[in-house]
């Protein structure tokens, strides 16, 4: 292993000069074909990663439009914008696209799919050829969702949950629904090689140096999401095999149909369950949850150190908090089954609040890594900053949904419609979108331009919390979900217009996000290797990477790599009660906690070395 | 904007760059809790400002708001809501700290020169506690949780029972031990009466697709399933007619699959008895071939309308509470 390697080719000034440009472009062009060939035949994880991320972002840009056609027929009691059959279709599509298709997805197979493999220095996932399928079988999936717009009955209609026994061919007889089933099959089997990928490429195909505590926050996260991916969706794929079979070859897994008398008695030796859709959907279910959570809870803690130039705080907690987060989401399935009167109510109910003490130890990890550091808010800190607010409304109203008698009568209401919205769209948009604002640079080589990012930002944050603020106390105030129309003397109006508002709102900031695509098609501004000063691997290589990733590493002395290089004469890790941690670049002795492995240190590598300059800060 | 340029406190002995850190500072230590000192004064200052808050609002004792929630007309409803309001507290505090502390560091650290802050990554003890107080506050949440489910799904013997059906989309009330039955007819508002003062059994189930029995002001839901009878009780403490929604989604029709309740004296009750008794099922509608309203049915934008007068009797008495937020 080479201790000191050559640094590389820098963005703002290159110091070698035998690791010019042409001998990257050149490794560029050695690799298959150009153009669209490229696009179609290629396995490697960035251009896979690119494609997954355009794919959802133009799926999230479809779901939101179909949110909007929500919202305005709800500006009205008697909701006579579209049919009844169409708004059941726009809730139900707008529901799985940007659940399964928009949110998973843009994480694990676009961010994580692009980021992972460079922040452990690996030059590409461990299965190519299956990375390249997963998104393949993606791209099928989501094309076979939104078929179903287009054939007889229309789209599916039995919401993204898809409850049984109204998804069983009695009550939902169409094509739109088979459609939407497949589809499921097809990017379930999609999620799990991804996941399978994932988990095989950070536990093998780590660069030298590389411990796992060495590993960033987001390859942690990605390797729990990987794993919870395994244990979910597989449960989720056999679920809608059955429901499929109930559908078309005759069984009585979920279906009731005829199994009961007019007067009431239920023939038990004639009728499937429809309870165990709920359990099946719903283990699947929650674990997905936080698939969908973990991957944006890690981009932001790539971001608040970079951004406020400091060190994770609490790093190791941190990585045992998302395991706890993990392992207790695979036991509070059923909390989203209180009111069906057929669960063990006092566990389900513990185990869902237990939860918010991980994630409450992430919250204080955000602060601490904040606290005293010098923030800079360009856009990704921005949005970063707007998950915090997002989900910390989202998370201390899901303690009270933890709590079965207050879920009983706010179950199925807009009260839930919000606490959801707030902790997805905390995640998946605010960390989504800072994440994309974040590594753009690394992907392109180009800038985003921030004034635009900073309109985005303000208008997402307004919409945001005037959309679904108005949701809560339409919720408390009784208002179901999933409904088209709502009587008019209930006071309702008001609060569903302020919520429609803040909805266009959140469309308009996402104008903005497409203006600031054309900008820097447009009139490009040169990124460099590292603009933002970060910390971890993937800043350390060009923008874009080269085919594959690295021609050159640094020595890898800590979870910073880049840092360490840059910063020679940074200040020493600081242990806040008292212990000092050395610095890896320095030679002053070897502190407690996770600088013993791997490389030795001592040998500095920049003590006299220039720290290499970002066009911005 | 300059480059950002390495101060080196890192070359100093460690002790100093410590030390310098506290003098450097504005502030005193802050207790254990918070990630790092605050300016101790404006803390303490908060802090009583919350303290007298909430010892306001339990000096008020019952007079505590409904914090937007529907005040509750039944016993059960009103265990319910004790534990809302309490969870509302809790989790406004909560939300109040972590948001100032958000906020501060937000406002407070902010860019103000290229220096390269501490480095600061772990606080041990500060760690331990952040963990332990969270686990804290659960265990009573689920403590005061566990007491009032059992409260709310207490099933008493019952004075009155009705099995309570839910059908594509409709209800049906079986009053089982009186022979009075009310049946909604396609897309009207069917109405469940029962005597106040009363613990009125409730055995709900389904023929067809999963429903939900939704009161607002009884702050109380249940799923209607094919297959399972779920059995509850209900005890209305105010007489008056409160609307009822279908809340888990059933197909084209589910919007308008609502019913009333309307609670009476036990006088009336009878009166209302011996004038539905017995002659079989007030509208005998099949409850069989609804389902026949498949997504064939041609836009529906007239059935709103056409079924806004049913509301209109509901509005005098449906109650929200316009306190809280």
């Amino acid at each position: 292993m080479t201790d000191v390697i050559a640094p590389p080719a820098a963005g703002g000034g290159s110091l070698i000069p035998g690791m010019g440009t042409e001998h990257v472009a050149h490794a560029h062009e050695d690799h298959g074909p150009t153009g669209l060939m490229k696009w179609i035949t290629t396995t490697d994880h960035k251009v896979i990663g690119l494609s997954y991320m355009i794919t959802a972002v133009a799926l999230f840009y479809i779901a939101g439009l179909l949110a909007l056609g929500i919202r305005v027929q709800l500006t009205t009691p008697a909701g006579t914008f579209i049919s009844f059959q169409q708004f059941n279709q726009l809730f139900t599509m707008h529901g799985s696209i940007m659940m399964y298709l928009f949110a998973g997805p843009f994480a694990f197979g676009g961010l994580a799919n692009y980021v992972v493999p460079l922040q452990i220095g690996a030059p590409d996932m461990a299965f190519p050829r299956l990375n390249a399928l997963s998104y393949w079988l993606f791209l099928g999936g989501a094309t076979t969702m939104l078929m179903g717009f287009f054939v007889g009955g229309g789209a599916a209609d039995f919401g993204w949950v898809a409850y049984a026994p109204l998804s069983t061919t009695t009550y939902t007889p169409g094509p739109g629904e088979d459609l939407w089933i497949m589809a499921l099959v097809l990017t379930g089997f999609s999620a799990i090689f991804t996941g399978v990928n994932l988990v095989a490429t950070i536990f093998y195909l780590r660069a030298p140096g590389m411990t796992m505590f060495r590993m960033p926050i987001f390859t942690w996260n990605m390797l729990v999401t990987g794993i919870l991916i395994l244990i979910a969706f597989p449960v989720l794929t056999a679920a809608l095999v059955m429901l499929f079979a109930d559908r078309h070859f005759g069984t009585m897994i979920y279906s009731v149909t005829g199994c009961h008398t007019v007067t009431g008695t239920p023939d038990a030796h004639a009728c499937g369950s429809a309870v165990l859709w709920q359990n099946l959907f719903w283990f699947f279910g929650h674990p997905e949850v936080y698939i969908l959570a973990l991957p944006y809870f890690g981009i932001v803690t790539e971001i608040f150190p970079v951004f406020s130039r400091k060190p994770v705080f609490g790093y190791k907690g941190m990585v045992f908090a998302t395991m706890s987060i993990a392992a207790l989401s695979t036991g509070v399935w059923a909390h989203h089954m209180f009111t069906t009167g057929t669960v063990l109510l006092p566990f389900f109910s513990l185990m869902s609040l237990l939860i918010a003490v991980p994630t409450g130890i992430k919250f204080f990890n955000w602060i601490g890594t904040m606290w005293r550091g010098q923030l800079v808010y360009k856009t990704p800190m921005l949005m970063a900053i707007g998950f915090l607010f997002a989900f910390l409304m989202g998370g201390v109203t899901g303690v009270m949904l933890a709590a079965p008698p207050i879920d009983f009568f706010v179950h199925t209401t807009y009260f839930v419609v919000a606490h959801f919205h707030q902790v997805l769209f905390g995640t998946a948009v605010f960390g989504g979108f800072a994440g994309l604002y974040y590594w753009y640079p690394k992907m392109f080589g180009r800038m985003l331009n921030d004034r635009l990012g900073k309109w985005h930002f303000w208008l997402l944050f307004v919409g945001f919390w005037l959309t679904y603020m108005p949701q809560y106390i339409l919720g408390l105030h009784g208002m179901p979900r999933r409904v088209a129309s709502y009587p008019s003397n209930l006071g309702w109006q008001s609060w569903n217009i302020a919520s429609t508002i803040g909805a266009f709102m959140i469309a308009a900031s996402f104008m903005f996000l497409l203006a600031n695509f054309w900008m820097s098609w447009r009139y490009p501004v040169p990124a460099g290797d590292n603009p933002w000063d970060a910390h971890t691997l993937e800043w350390f290589t060009t923008s874009p990477p080269p085919h594959h990733n690295y021609t050159h590493l640094p020595t890898i002395r800590s979870e910073r790599p880049t840092w360490d290089y840059n910063h020679p004469q940074s200040p020493n890790i600081r242990h806040g009660s008292g212990r000092t941690r050395a610095a890896p670049g320095h030679s002053n002795g070897h502190g407690p906690g996770g600088s013993g492995n791997g490389a030795a240190p001592g040998h500095g590598n920049g003590s006299g070395m220039e720290r290499r300059e970002g066009p911005v800060s | 904007m300059s480059q950002p340029v390495d101060q080196s406190p890192a070359g100093t002995p460690l002790s100093t760059n410590r030390d310098a850190a506290v003098a450097g500072s504005p502030a005193a230590p802050a207790a254990a809790g918070e990630p790092a000192p605050a300016p101790r004064p404006r803390r303490s200052r908060w802090l009583g400002a919350a303290v007298l808050a909430v010892g306001g609002l339990l000096l008020a004792g019952c007079q505590i708001p409904t914090f937007s929630a529907t005040k509750p007309t039944t016993t059960q409803g009103q265990d319910a809501i004790k534990l809302w309001q309490g969870f509302f507290i809790a989790g406004a505090i909560v939300f109040v700290i972590v948001f100032c502390l958000i906020a501060w560091a937000v406002f407070r650290y902010r860019r103000r020169s290229d220096a390269i802050p501490q480095q600061t990554q772990y606080h041990t003890i500060l760690e331990i506690v952040y963990t332990a107080v969270p686990v804290v506050i659960v265990l009573v949440l689920f403590a005061f949780t566990f007491v009032t489910e059992n409260n709310v799904d207490a099933l008493p013997a019952p004075r009155l029972t009705v099995t309570v059906t839910g059908f594509q989309w409709g209800w049906r009330f079986h009053y089982t031990t009186k022979n009075v039955t009310v049946i909604g007819v396609e897309l009207q508002d069917p109405q469940m009466v029962i005597p106040v003062h009363e613990a009125v059994r409730i055995n709900l189930q389904s023929h067809d697709v999963i429903h939900g029995f939704y009161v607002p002001a009884f702050d109380f839901s249940r799923y209607a399933q094919p297959g399972i009878i779920n059995k509850f009780t209900i005890t209305p403490q105010s007489t008056g007619t409160y609307h009822g929604q279908c809340t888990q989604y059933c197909g084209l029709y589910h919007s308008l699959m609502r019913f009333r309740v309307k609670v009476v004296s036990a006088t009336q009750f009878a009166a209302w008895v011996s004038t539905h008794h017995s002659s079989g099922p007030q509208k005998s509608v099949p409850t069989v071939e609804r389902r026949a309203l498949g997504k064939s049915t041609p836009s529906s934008t007239a059935t709103p309308n056409s079924n806004a007068s049913t509301h209109t009797s509901t509005a005098a008495t449906y109650q929200t509470g316009s306190t809280g937020l």
